[in-house]
């Protein structure tokens, strides 16, 4: 029963296409030469990447998408560092209604996000602009932080550190030269996991952006719900080589089971 | 003094633990402040929208009434809608029931290298923008001569083009799709508990494939199998995106439906009543079928 025989096969290779089809798709149509929809089928054109630039909304959106996950996530560390180590460490009432409570955003749709955070930044007075975005990303992302870091502070050696107490070490100090780089690798990842959920969301994000702080997603998701053409093509190609390639680092750094274990089951 | 001695160690463990829990508590007092005031403020804030009155010339009025949620309770509209919404998860998590168990237990029997390439190349779209996959999709099924009808067609299994764009056929399609790598990888947990000696041995006591896979397989992966399922269920429930490019503006389900009410209509207190009957029901199904799921299969959790 070790080895998948011819039936098995087959079916894995029928999945694999139907999984791969819609993404080879997209980044195929975005090559044609020509003005329509089609699959390149003489030759390969750049045409429709250098359309992008003629779109400035679409290269605007890419800045914002690009400055909310890299500061949403950030944001979101330094809040989740702290909380991570006090959950790994110790043992005290409310320890895991914490937990519950910091991981509830993956349970929560992010329809009912958009909706609470929209009602919430309009009746402060913030509707539409980045900071509420930025707020709202910072909580959004903040599971997939303490995750990460929350594997990475349970699982190191704490001998290290009273070795640096006994050595006079205390505070801050032992945070920033003894903590802080043996959770490190779990605290790039946390913060690499955080970005591409932030660079991703549409649903949550499509209620809060005003013209001026629409991310590329919303951008992409407008754009489709007027007409579909080669140019969007060739903008969800670009996001898909960006996603690989954080893909391919997260790998290489951290290994992409572990965080995607990390992604998995939001009910536990 | 022999009193002070006897109780200074229970003093000192008493000591600590307020010492730690008071450690605790300040690390993540700011993340707890956070959640409170941008999380549970406005969660707050949008269930009391959903009892707060609506016209379509005095906006929204802050007063305590039922007509959102009678509205909601009485007309057709609503009932069907939330009907086909969960109808579309039930049959999107079917399906990758269906494909992405056996998937998992396939991928499993692969060699090392062949393993984890795959499992790359089939978790991996997880983190690809959905826009960018139900995009692929849209342009799979592209009207009548679409890839999808044509490959079909070619090969005898429909005679004539199905409609899958603004069809909750298509909304099915692409959301198991999107879907899939949640149950691969919830199957795939489950499948590394199992010792694959046991099928050995029921191989060498003569059993057939199908009965390995009915008696022995089954039964140890069926806890993956239902919580993916749960996974599924309620984020295809809940899904925005992939609903909103295939069923395009007529084809409502909760989430498109929200939205419209609070980006179209501008009725936020219908929209907040909507949102918040679906977080509800949400959350009782999810933890409904949680608990039953961990009654039923109790030895495997513990």
């Amino acid at each position: 029963m070790r080895t998948n025989g011819p039936l098995a096969l087959i079916f894995h290779t029928i999945f694999v296409v139907v999984m791969l089809a819609p993404i080879v798709v997209v980044c195929l149509v975005a090559f044609t030469p020509e003005g329509y929809l089609s699959l390149p089928t003489s030759s390969f054109s750049l045409r429709w990447f250098r359309t992008i630039a003629n779109y400035p909304e679409f290269v605007h959106a890419f800045w914002v998408s690009l400055g909310l996950g890299a500061l949403s996530s950030f944001v979101a560390l330094l809040f989740a560092v702290p909380a991570a180590l006090a959950i790994a460490r110790y043992r005290f009432r409310g320890r895991d209604a914490l937990a519950a409570l910091f991981l509830s955003p993956l349970m929560i749709p992010h329809v009912v996000l958009g909706i609470a955070f929209l009602r919430f930044f309009t009746a402060i007075g913030m509707g539409g602009s980045f900071p509420g975005l930025l707020v709202a990303h910072v909580v959004v992302v903040f599971p997939f932080a303490l995750r990460l870091t929350l594997a990475a502070a349970t699982g190191m050696d704490r001998s290290v550190e009273m070795a640096a107490v006994s050595l006079g070490a205390g505070g801050w100090t032992l945070f920033r030269r003894v903590t802080l780089p043996l959770i490190l690798p779990g605290v790039i990842s946390g913060w690499a996991l955080a970005f591409i959920q932030s660079f991703d969301d549409l649903t949550m994000t499509v209620f809060l952006a005003a013209p001026g702080t629409e991310t590329l997603p919303v951008r992409m998701f407008l754009y489709i719900q007027d007409n579909i053409d080669p140019l969007v093509t060739s903008v969800s190609a670009s996001v898909i080589a960006i996603t690989m390639t954080a893909l391919i680092l997260l790998d290489r750094f951290y290994g992409l089971d572990r965080v995607l274990a990390g992604k998995s089951d939001p009910g536990r | 003094m022999r009193a002070a001695i006897d109780t200074a160690p229970a003093n000192a463990a008493s000591t600590a633990d307020t010492r730690d829990a008071r450690a605790a508590w300040a690390l993540s007092t700011p993340a707890l402040m956070l959640f409170i005031g941008v999380l549970l403020v406005p969660l707050a804030m949008t269930v009391l929208l959903s009892f707060h009155d609506w016209g379509q010339y005095k906006g929204i009025e802050p007063v305590f009434i039922m007509k959102n949620w009678h509205e909601i309770a009485t007309d057709p509209y609503y009932a069907e809608m939330f009907w086909r919404t969960f109808r579309i998860a039930l049959l999107t998590t079917l399906i990758t029931a269906m494909f992405g168990a056996p998937e998992a237990y396939i991928l499993n029997r692969m060699g090392g290298r062949w393993k984890s390439f795959f499992l790359l190349v089939i978790l991996g779209p997880l983190l690809i923008s959905v826009v960018a996959r139900t995009l692929g999709w849209a342009l799979l099924f592209g009207g009548n001569n679409g890839l999808v009808n044509k490959l079909l067609m070619s090969l005898g299994l429909i005679g004539s083009p199905l409609r899958f764009m603004f069809t909750e056929t298509g909304m099915v399609v692409a959301l198991a799709h999107v879907m899939m790598p949640f149950m691969v990888l919830s199957v795939w947990a489950a499948l590394q508990r199992v010792d694959p000696q046991i099928e050995n041995a029921a191989l060498s006591l003569g059993a057939s494939p199908l009965t390995i896979i009915r008696r022995i397989v089954l039964p140890q992966i069926m806890p993956g199998v239902l919580s993916g399922a749960i996974i599924v269920f309620s984020l295809a429930a809940s899904a925005f995106a992939t609903p909103a490019i295939i069923g395009g503006r007529r084809l409502k389900i909760a989430a498109t439906l929200a939205y419209d009410e609070f980006l179209n209509t501008l009725n936020w207190p219908l929209g907040a009543a909507v949102a918040v009957l679906l977080l509800v029901a949400l959350v009782m199904i999810v933890v409904g079928s949680n608990a039953l799921i961990e009654r039923r299969y109790a030895e495997v959790f513990r």
